[in-house]
């Protein structure tokens, strides 16, 4: 007996984005309204000026459905040349169903293949580093890949350390083939994890079910984990921290994104790497941080097509990944 | 193996890069949040430069208990 497969492409690339935020802006001076914080102590900590919050009737999928549609439109594609969709989330409001088969359908990608990557933050990386991995080895012709969180249903809006940081949103990217070399717009993926320092951020399974983060330990972690997976990444692509034109990090907290920068630059990324600071009025919104600050970045003119973005994603579980596109 | 002198200059100068602060003003007796007004962040990416710099651990339970320069000092000289 003898296996068939279909033959490998050389590489993946991202053929479009889009990404969707609720209307709702909270204000510093709102949440000052709630817990006791102030404008700057939030400007200092976390480097945050406002955030978005779904009102009760816009769910996780409603935000997913949004930005999938835009990233499809974009690429030019039909909903017919698409035919697997995952959505990297870790804040649906129950375990099942997931959300990818009904944002597949809502968007109009019928009997996809559909399903859920739960890597917290770093959830993007790893689904779109899943996504490459399908389209070049022929499982996928082209594959649609959703960050969306409504992280506001889990935040305990009592916590003045939690509370000011995460927001709701969702950001995708349609993935295609390279059927070239030349044209190879994804690299390889570095990831991992730390199990062992899970605890640091969980949502308990007991009488709160809220959002907990011992956020000195995290912020430890990642200043000084992620610019490693970063280095690691821009290797494996073959490239030097020189050649990286944005670095656009998971918009965790605007401390992190400038450490992680400083680091890479220590290590040779150039002075004039434009670096992603979308959390300044977005909030950190986990796994669609990163494709959203990507789509808000190439709107406002500060990337241009076929240049090189560093990926990195990190967070719960702990959970880390990171590669190198190519803006499209 | 720094002395006591040697670890507060290298200490100035990382409180000087982290918090902006001028290393004239990182004296012994002062204190890291009351005096200098530096945040629990920046603490943890003053211990994250002095691991690195005088080859010691700091972890974020030790480093609640360092309240002034010198305990801190003190602290990088025992364990270097």
């Amino acid at each position: 007996m003898k296996f068939s497969n279909p033959p490998a492409l050389a590489g993946a690339r991202i053929l479009g984005l889009g990404s969707y935020q609720p209307d709702h802006v909270v204000t510093n001076h709102d949440l000052a309204q709630r817990v006791e914080t102030d404008d700057q102590w939030i400007r200092d900590r976390v480097g945050i000026v406002e955030r978005r919050i779904a009102p009760e009737d816009l769910s996780l999928v409603d935000m997913a459905v949004e930005a999938g549609s835009r990233a499809v439109k974009d690429s030019g594609l039909d909903t017919g040349d698409i035919d697997t969709v995952i959505v990297a989330t870790c804040t649906m409001p129950n375990p099942i169903p997931n959300a990818a088969a009904q944002t597949a359908d809502r968007v109009g990608i019928h009997a996809s293949a559909a399903f859920d990557v739960n890597a917290a933050c770093a959830g993007f990386c790893y689904a779109l580093g899943t996504a490459a991995d399908l389209v070049r080895a022929g499982t996928s012709k082209n594959t649609l890949v959703i960050g969306a969180e409504k992280l506001s249903d889990w935040v305990d809006w009592e916590d003045r350390s939690t509370c000011i940081i995460f927001a709701d949103a969702a950001g995708a990217a349609v993935v295609g083939p390279a059927a070239t070399e030349d044209e190879i717009g994804i690299g390889p993926v570095a990831w991992g994890s730390a199990g062992d320092i899970a605890s640091t951020i969980r949502i308990l399974g007991e009488s709160t079910n809220k959002l907990h983060q011992e956020g000195q330990a995290v912020f430890r972690w990642a200043t000084t984990k992620i610019a490693p997976v970063a280095l690691e990444a821009i290797a494996k692509a073959g490239l030097t921290p020189a050649d990286i034109d944005v670095l656009i990090p998971h918009q965790a907290n605007l401390r992190i994104v400038e450490a992680v920068a400083k680091r890479l630059r220590a290590k040779g990324a150039r002075q004039d790497m434009r670096v992603a600071d979308d959390i300044v009025y977005s909030g950190n919104t986990s796994s669609a941080s990163i494709p959203m600050a990507m789509d808000h970045m190439r709107t406002a003119g500060t990337i241009r097509s076929g240049e090189l973005a560093l990926l990195v994603g990190f967070g719960a579980g702990l959970s880390y990944a990171g590669q190198v596109v190519v803006c499209p | 193996m720094a002395d006591n002198a040697e670890i507060l200059t290298g200490l100035a100068e990382i409180v000087e890069e982290v918090a902006g602060i001028d290393t004239a003003e990182v004296s012994a007796d002062k204190s890291f949040v009351d005096d200098l007004d530096i945040d629990s962040l920046s603490m943890v990416e003053i211990a994250v430069q002095a691991e690195d710099k005088f080859g010691v651990k700091i972890p974020d339970e030790q480093l609640a208990e360092l309240k002034t320069v010198g305990d801190a000092v003190d602290y990088i000289s025992k364990n270097q």
